[in-house]
């Protein structure tokens, strides 16, 4: 997309990127369970070996932080972001493993403008987090607020 | 944790508490989420929040590090009496996460978790699903985050 600062009007239906790669090593799983997920299956093979997830994963809340810090790289920081309300909802579908290169698939599902915030646009996204053999590994759905170029009217 | 059969709809987790700094703030906000309101004060002050506030991801990921802790402080106590111990996780993803305040430097959130749903799972016949809201409450009683997460929790091997 260029250098061009993004606004909401330039978010369209359809619309599909693919950001990354961004290679996730043993070292920062682990780092990032023992600060804010210390849950075993994070932290150590031998524990994880037992679990569900029959051996060492990322916590699935790691793999939401490096969606957004891929999407910030990838466009966000780029744009007239005025952040989100929320996320419609999250599904972690396969673990994620060290030494995993992952991306992700950005999808422009619905754009509109704000009723309340003439200067503001909605845009609805589903992200897809995928591996090298473009499994998809989770989803996140959610909804993001830009700035508008042009501000509407109120009516 | 508890086993499944031990834990009821209604169930209230008191997880604990987080306040965020301007320092926590931003040493998130560089790693994971870099926009200019979580990084750059000045820069904040002239966005729409008005100031520097948290990454509404590292608001979520404060309740995930207290529920951890939390729950181990649960297993501890358990063990302490001689009773067995459950597993709990993977989780399988979470819905409904609203973002409803901005959390700003000082702010101190309250964080609280209630089981919604408990049903045995399907797939897995020595799990059971635990389905729960967790709101995130500042010093002046106004929810700034709430969710909905899913997770397995182990059942007890003899059924009555």
């Amino acid at each position: 997309m260029g250098d061009r600062k993004l606004y909401w009007e330039d978010f369209q239906p359809g619309a599909v990127a693919v950001y990354g790669p961004r290679l996730v090593t043993r070292e920062e799983i682990v780092a990032f369970a023992a600060e804010f997920d210390p849950q075993p299956m994070h932290l150590d093979e031998a524990a994880a070996s037992s679990t569900m997830l029959g051996g060492l994963g990322a916590s699935g809340w790691h793999t939401c932080c490096l969606l957004m810090r891929i999407i910030a790289d990838g466009f966000v920081l780029n744009s007239s972001s005025m952040g989100g309300p929320g996320v419609d909802e999250v599904r972690w579908l396969k673990p994620l493993r060290p030494g995993t290169n992952i991306r992700v698939r950005t999808t422009v599902l619905d754009t509109r403008a704000s009723t309340s915030r003439p200067q503001m646009g909605l845009v609805k996204f589903m992200f897809e987090v995928i591996d090298d053999g473009d499994a998809i590994l989770t989803t996140l759905s959610t909804t993001l607020m830009f700035g508008r170029r042009a501000p509407g009217d109120r009516s | 944790m508890k086993y499944f059969e031990d834990i009821q709809v209604g169930d209230v987790f008191e997880v604990g508490r987080y306040t965020f700094t301007a320092e926590n703030i931003k040493a998130f906000a560089t790693r994971f989420d870099p926009q200019l309101f979580h990084v750059d004060e000045a820069a904040a002050e002239r966005s729409h929040f008005g100031a520097l506030c948290a990454s509404g991801w590292h608001t979520a990921l404060a309740w995930m590090r207290l529920m951890v802790d939390y729950r181990r402080r649960l297993d501890d106590a358990l063990r302490a009496r001689g009773e067995p111990v459950a597993g709990i996780g993977p989780a399988l993803g979470f819905r409904e996460l609203k973002w409803l305040k901005p959390v700003y430097v000082g702010d101190t959130i309250e964080y609280k978790t209630e089981v919604t749903e408990m049903r045995p799972s399907n797939s897995k016949p020595g799990q059971g699903l635990m389905t729960f809201r967790s709101t995130g409450t500042n010093q002046d009683g106004d929810p700034v985050i709430s969710l909905v997460s899913t997770t397995f929790v182990e059942r007890r091997r003899k059924t009555p």
